[in-house]
Order: C-alpha cells, then sequence, then structure tokens
C-alpha cells in the first residue's frame, strides 16, 4: 500500500480517481439498468422530438406553440395519436383554407411522419391509440350486423351505402367510398369535425369491425351492383334526372326520326 | 229454292271459294258487327309531327307497366309479417324484414328475370310519367285544349294526378328503408289536417304508424283500384281523340274543318306499332343498364331508422321541396297544435297542379270564343298563355330543386341553407321573372317573324352598291312559308264599350265583366302582340320602290 500512499499527492491522482469513479458508476448502471426499456424511451423521446419539429412547421400556427390551441384551431390536448391519424392521413390536416368544413385532400406527411407528429400530439395528453389491424380489419365481420348498425348510427348522414349527404351550412358527410379501413374506424373513435364519436363504451370493437365489413361489402371498389349502373346510389334524384335525360331524351328522339320517315308521297 | 238462290250459289261457283282471310272477316262482321267500325276509323287520317307522339310514349308506357307488374304481382307478397331473410344477399342475412320486402329481395335476386322487369317496371315508370307531363305541356303550348277539347284535358290532368299516385304506392310496397320514410312523410302530411287528420291516419293505418296492414292495402290502390280508374279514363281519351280527330299545324290546305296527313291502316297501324316496340327497347335498355330503386341497399324499413337522401320518385319531388323550404311554423292553442309547416304545403301541393289544369277554362272564359280550334297556335303568337305556361313550368322545376336540396348542396359545393333560402324566394320570384321573359321573346319572335313575312328572310348574301353601301340580300319567303306565318288569327281585346248609355245614364257593369275586360286587354291588347303583317302592307312594301 506504500505505494498506493506515495502516489496519493500525485498532480493526476484526481483524475484517476475520476475515471474510476466514472467506470463504476457507467459499470453499475449497464448492470442493473433496464436496457430494452431505455432503447423504447430514446426512440420515443425521438420521434417526439421530430413530430414536435414537424409540429412547429405546419400545424402551431393554428394549433398554437404547444398544441394548446389557438382561435383558428382546437386545442389538440388530448385528442390522441387516432385524431392525428386519421386527419393528416386523410390529408384533411394541414388545412389549406378555413371554410364550412375541412375536405379530404391528397396527404402531404408519410407515414413515418405522421407517426412522429401523432406521437407528439399523444406525449400532450392521454387520448384514444391508432387501432391495430386486427381491431380494422374487415376480415370476419359480421357484415349484416353492421348494416344494421351502419343503417341505425350512420346512414342519416352518410346514406345508406355510404356515398355521403349534405348538412347545414355548408357542412356536409363525406362519402365512405375508397376510405381505408384504418381511417373508419379512426372517424368513428375520434369523432372528427361534425361527426360525433364512437368510443368502444358506446360503440364495441367487434361492433366497428362489423360497419367496416358492410362498407367493405357495399361501397367499395370490390362491390357489385346487381342492377347495373349505380348512378352514384344518391336515391330518386339521379334516377329521376336519369329518365328524363336518357329515357325521355331517347323516347322523343326515336319520335323525331319515326316522325321524319313516312309515306309521304314526294312532289317530284 | 228461289232464283236469286239459284244465281248467288252460280256466283259462288264461278268465282271460287272467297280467300280465307275474307271468309274470316265475313264471320267475325256477321257477329261483332265490325265492318262499320272498321270502315269508319280504318281510314282515320292522322296529321304527322313528332310533338303528337308524346302521348304515345305514355300510352306504351302504361301498357308496359302493366305488363311487367303483372309478372311481378306473381311473386310478390303483400304482407307485412315479420320474416328473417335468409336469400343470397349477404348484408341483409338474418336480418329480420316484413314479407312485401323478402318476396321483393326474392324477385330481384332469385326469381328468373325478377330484376330486369321490376326494372323496366320502374324505369316505364319514371317514364310514363315523364311522358304525360310532356305531352300535357305539349297540349298546353299549342292550345290544344280548346273546344271541342277540354274534357279530354281533364281526362289527361286526371291520367297524370292518377300517374303519380298509383307511382307512390307502387314504389311503396317493397316496404324499403326509402320508401318507408316516404309513407312516415305521407302520414305526417295527413296527421297535420286539422280535426279530421288523426282520424285519417288511423282509418288508413288501421292504427299507429307502421302497422300491419298498408302494404296490402297499398296494394290494391296500386294494383286495383287506379290502375282500373286509369285504364278507363284512357279509353275514354282515346275515343275522344278519335271522337275529335287530331290537331294539325296550319299551313297550306290545312283547315278547321279538314285534317291533313295519314291514314291510320297501314301508315300509321305500322308506325304506332313500330313506335311501340321502339319505346320498349329504350325502357328495357334503361332497365338494363341502370339500377332502379336498389331496396337491397336501403335494407328493410324500421321505424328508428333513416337515410339521408330520402326522395320520392321524381314526380313527387315538387311536394317534397314543398316541405323541404317551408319554415317549420306552428300554432298552439288549447292545447292543439296546428302543424302550418306540413299543412301548408299540403294545402299548396294540389294547387300546383291545378294551377295549370284550369288555365284552359279560365282562358275560355276570357275570351269568350266558343269556335272549334283544330288548328294549333304556335306558342309564340300567344305570348300570355306562353309565359303563363313557361312560369308554372319554372315554379314546378324551383320545387323540384328545392325536394334535391341536399343533392344539389353537396354536389355544387354550396350551403343547403342558401339553396332553401334561394328556393323559398324563388317561389314567388321566379315564375313571375319567368312570365315576363317569355313574354318578351314570344314578342320578339312575332316580330322577327313579321320581319319575315314583310322583308323576306335573310339570305347571308352581302351585295355591295356602286357608291359603296354593304346590303344584304334579302329573299321574299315562298307562299306557303307566308301562309304558316300569317295563318294565326288575332283577337281583339273585350271592350266594356262607353261608360254611359245613349240617354246619358251610367252603365253598371258588374265586378267580373270588368275582371275579364281586364284580362282580355293584357292577354290580346296592345303590348300583348304585334299585329300580323295585312296583305295591304306587303303589297305595299314589296310593290318595288327599291330594294328592302
Amino acid at each position: 500500500m506504500k505505494k498506493l500512499s506515495a502516489r496519493r499527492r500525485h498532480p493526476l491522482a484526481a483524475l484517476v480517481v475520476l475515471l474510476f469513479a466514472l467506470a463504476a458508476t457507467g459499470g453499475l448502471y449497464a448492470a442493473f439498468a433496464p436496457a430494452e426499456k431505455a432503447q423504447a424511451d430514446s426512440a420515443q423521446s425521438l420521434a417526439t422530438e421530430e413530430g414536435k419539429k414537424l409540429y412547429s412547421v405546419g400545424c402551431a400556427s393554428c394549433h398554437g406553440t404547444s398544441g394548446q390551441g389557438t382561435h383558428n384551431g382546437p386545442s389538440l390536448v388530448g385528442v390522441g395519436a387516432a385524431a392525428v391519424d386519421f386527419q393528416v392521413g386523410t390529408g384533411r390536416m394541414p388545412a389549406q383554407q378555413p371554410g364550412a368544413q375541412v375536405p379530404r385532400k391528397k396527404a402531404i406527411y408519410d407515414q413515418a411522419q405522421i407517426d412522429q407528429l401523432a406521437a407528439y400530439i399523444a406525449s400532450l395528453g392521454p387520448g384514444p391509440a391508432i387501432p391495430t389491424k386486427q381491431q380494422y380489419s374487415p376480415d370476419g365481420a359480421d357484415i349484416a350486423n353492421g348494416g344494421q348498425l351502419f343503417r341505425t348510427n350512420c346512414a342519416q348522414c352518410h346514406n345508406s351505402t355510404g356515398k355521403g349527404g349534405a348538412l347545414s351550412e355548408g357542412k356536409f358527410a363525406p362519402t365512405l367510398d375508397g376510405v381505408d379501413p384504418k381511417h373508419l374506424y379512426e372517424a368513428m373513435l375520434t369523432g372528427p369535425q361534425n361527426m360525433p364519436n364512437f368510443p368502444d363504451s358506446t360503440m364495441p370493437q367487434k361492433e366497428k369491425k362489423d360497419i367496416i365489413g358492410y362498407l367493405a361489402q357495399v361501397d367499395s371498389s370490390k362491390s357489385s351492383s346487381p342492377g347495373g349502373l349505380e348512378l352514384g346510389g344518391l336515391g330518386p334524384v339521379s334516377e329521376g334526372l336519369f329518365a328524363w335525360i336518357f329515357g325521355l331524351g331517347a323516347m322523343i328522339t326515336v319520335a323525331i326520326w319515326v316522325a321524319a320517315h313516312t309515306a309521304k308521297a314526294r312532289k317530284s | 229454292m228461289s232464283t236469286a238462290s239459284h244465281e248467288a250459289t252460280d256466283a259462288t261457283a264461278r268465282r271460287g271459294k272467297a280467300p280465307a282471310g275474307e271468309r274470316l272477316a265475313d264471320w267475325a262482321d256477321g257477329r261483332l258487327g265490325i265492318y262499320g267500325l272498321a270502315k269508319a276509323n280504318m281510314r282515320k287520317i292522322f296529321p304527322d309531327h313528332w310533338s303528337f307522339m308524346l302521348g304515345e310514349v305514355s300510352l306504351y308506357s302504361f301498357v308496359i307497366i302493366i305488363l311487367t307488374g303483372v309478372y311481378l304481382t306473381l311473386f310478390f307478397h303483400p304482407s307485412m309479417q315479420e320474416v328473417v331473410y335468409n336469400g343470397p344477399y349477404v348484408p341483409l342475412q338474418g336480418i329480420r324484414m316484413s314479407e312485401a320486402f323478402e318476396s321483393t329481395m326474392h324477385i330481384s335476386f332469385e326469381v328468373r328475370g325478377g330484376l330486369l322487369i321490376r326494372q323496366i317496371h320502374h324505369w316505364a315508370a319514371l317514364v310514363f310519367v315523364a311522358a304525360m307531363l310532356v305531352h300535357m305541356m305539349r297540349v298546353f303550348f299549342t292550345g290544344a285544349f280548346r273546344k271541342p277539347r277540354e274534357v279530354n284535358w281533364v281526362f289527361g290532368f286526371l291520367l297524370l294526378v292518377l300517374g303519380m299516385f298509383t307511382g307512390f304506392t307502387g314504389y311503396s310496397l317493397p316496404d324499403d328503408l326509402l320508401s318507408g320514410t316516404g309513407v312516415r312523410f305521407m302520414e305526417g302530411a295527413i296527421l297535420s289536417v286539422p280535426i279530421v287528420g288523426t282520424y285519417l291516419q288511423m282509418f288508413l293505418f288501421g292504427g299507429e304508424f307502421p302497422g300491419h296492414d298498408f302494404v296490402s292495402r297499398f296494394y290494391t290502390i296500386h294494383i286495383l283500384l287506379l290502375p282500373g280508374i286509369m285504364a278507363a279514363l284512357l279509353v275514354g281519351h282515346l275515343i275522344l281523340v278519335f271522337y275529335h280527330k287530331h290537331t294539325q299545324w296550319a299551313g297550306p290546305g290545312r283547315t278547321n274543318k279538314n285534317v291533313v296527313g295519314m291514314p291510320l291502316l297501314p301508315v300509321y297501324m305500322a308506325k304506332a306499332g313500330g313506335f311501340f316496340f321502339l319505346v320498349f327497347g329504350v325502357i328495357a335498355a334503361c332497365a338494363a343498364i341502370a339500377t332502379i330503386n336498389p331496396i337491397w341497399a336501403f335494407g328493410p324499413y324500421r321505424p328508428d331508422q333513416v337515410s339521408t337522401g330520402a326522395q320520392p320518385d321524381w314526380y313527387m319531388g315538387f311536394s317534397e321541396g314543398l316541405i323541404r323550404v317551408m319554415p317549420g311554423w306552428e300554432i298552439n292553442l288549447w292545447g292543439h297544435t296546428l302543424q302550418l309547416g306540413v299543412f301548408i304545403p299540403l294545402i299548396i301541393f294540389p294547387l300546383v297542379l291545378v294551377t295549370i289544369a284550369v288555365w284552359p277554362f279560365i282562358e275560355a272564359w276570357v275570351t269568350g270564343d266558343d269556335r272549334e280550334h283544330h288548328i294549333l297556335d304556335r306558342p309564340r303568337n300567344r305570348p300570355v298563355r306562353t309565359g303563363f305556361g313557361a312560369a308554372w313550368i319554372s315554379w314546378y322545376l324551383i320545387l323540384l330543386v328545392g325536394g334535391g336540396n341536399d343533392l344539389w348542396a353537396t354536389h355544387f359545393h354550396l350551403s343547403i341553407n342558401a339553396i332553401t333560402w334561394t328556393v323559398r324566394i324563388g317561389f314567388f320570384a321566379i315564375p313571375a321573372l319567368t312570365f315576363v321573359i317569355t313574354k318578351r321573346i314570344c314578342l320578339g319572335l312575332q316580330r322577327r317573324d313579321r320581319d319575315k313575312v314583310l322583308h323576306g328572310r335573310e339570305t347571308g348574301i352581302i351585295k355591295r352598291l356602286p357608291h359603296g353601301e354593304f346590303i344584304e340580300v334579302h329573299e321574299p319567303l315562298p307562299q306557303d312559308q307566308m301562309h304558316t306565318l300569317t295563318a294565326h288569327d288575332q283577337p281583339e281585346p273585350l271592350e266594356l264599350g262607353p261608360d254611359v248609355d245613349e240617354n246619358g245614364v251610367r252603365r253598371k257593369v258588374d265586378r267580373k265583366t270588368k275582371l275579364r275586360a281586364k284580362l282580355s286587354r293584357s292577354m290580346y291588347g296592345e303590348g300583348a302582340q304585334i299585329p300580323k303583317p295585312t296583305a295591304a302592307e306587303h303589297a305595299e312594301i314589296t310593290s318595288g320602290h327599291g330594294h328592302h
């Protein structure tokens, strides 16, 4: 121990001790810290961090610098990741201009960016999470039950096969044709814009799945129209227009043709 | 055996046996007396014009509706018994529905040709009412309703109204969510009638809505009662057309006392027969191409469900418009509610139709004209009548816009409230505006006709005169065109005469006569028609003082 004792006043002694101490704490930390969680946390915080950056550029002007809302946009505290995924994923947000309703348009963020934005908004307060494929996939849905639920809860605004309809003052229930099942699920979960929301407490997950199954059957590119052209699926107004323009129009054309061809005795 | 009989037998022997057709005709004539009928009608003359075939379109659609309707009755069960669906249409499997809806699903998905026949039936119904309306407008704008055809005008009008209600009852039969909403609407309208409304509703539905009776009751009304009355009216309508003979356009050689055209047999038999198949073909093509009333998409009716875009078929659309734009007024007195928001539209609904139906009688009263008219008016030559008809159409159309206000909103990106307000104002303003504009256009066209008769037709040939002036060469009209353009008569407005009689005593003129004179002035007075050129004017202008 003499050696140690002799050199304890060496100018570099403090540095050596510090190195040892650091190595010890680091080693202990490495030994005892839950390694996986630490990694996930860093990924999460990274996503949140990135999301905040995207948010500051694309969203903050209306929703406030920390999502508290302004007179141009509502507070996003507690809306949850599902709401972000729906609004940004369907291109509704960022909004192009103020108006009666923000319409669906081409999404300007890719899914990775949307996830980052969602992570940031979710960090502001607890809210519904993005549903899993298991939840929203139409596979295994009870289509008939979905139809019944759709007619009871959705058809009064969206029309009985989801072709959309008008609401007051220029607002509207959009067509559901071609909407991603995930977005259908999120819309039911979060109630975007004028739509009421259907949380799991009022509409269990299975029922949401049934509705999505029904829509996949009657209002998608795969659905068939047994009677021929659907004419927009809008009911008697478009049928009446068709009857007048093509039905009666053809009748009058034919009548003119028949009247023009007669057994008239030509004079010359 | 007498000598005559001997001679007859000899004659038969000489000529051989009569041909089979003749013998058949002879057989039938001996029992039915068809010779007289055929002789009188086979060579009946009909004039040729495409607009005279609009009535035929209605007639043939009616026949098609009856033929396809009979097929549908073979499979349809007019019952509101509740059953569970087990058919091939997956989205409704296991759903409870009435037997009426279930049998309509059966027709659509399982009966051979069922869906096509259903769609032909429904498209034909839409075309039927549309053709009736257009036919009626043709009769209106050409003045074909004048004496002696007023009764036939009324028959036609009744056919239109009955057609609308037959359509409505038929549309309600499948008991689907869309039509059930329409029946609920009708029930609400009945309930809004003061005092008797609730009793009427209970009587019609046999209890609270929807009850268990309305489908079977509507079925009887739809397939028996209304079509029966319509068939009778239709026969009467056609007999009267034969009796009055068809009207014709003015032209050389055409007078009020003759009909210029082609004989019924063979020309019109061939044309009309062929036209029937063309009409059937067009309707069948529509039915093969486009879906109508896809009840499977609507689902069965349940009073707790409703879909947006719930409209009736187009011919009831104006009633939907009335209810959609009417403010929701109501009066609450002594514990009773008078639901004006529904009752006022219910009153205006028949008034809209009656407005056009009474015009012939008003016109006849104002003009005091009791001559027979078989020559049609060109619409421009009766500006007030044409203006009125156009105003009525615009009124009808603005109500149709109101009836589809939600689809206007979504498809033109407008506010539904703005559309509703436009219709509310337009209900009063647009007919008035249309009347004025149409009348002006008619007068302008009359001036143009006058100009054409007096100065000839513009040839499009520009000539430069020696001193440099450019003129367009006008060519005198052919004689027959001049005749056609000046064939109409221009009635003088009714004059009341002097205020005092020859003894200086004030004449008593009752209010009715005054009104009549006023209306007559507005129809035929100054500013309501352009004096048609006289022979003297024409002679003076064409007497040859330089070009004109």
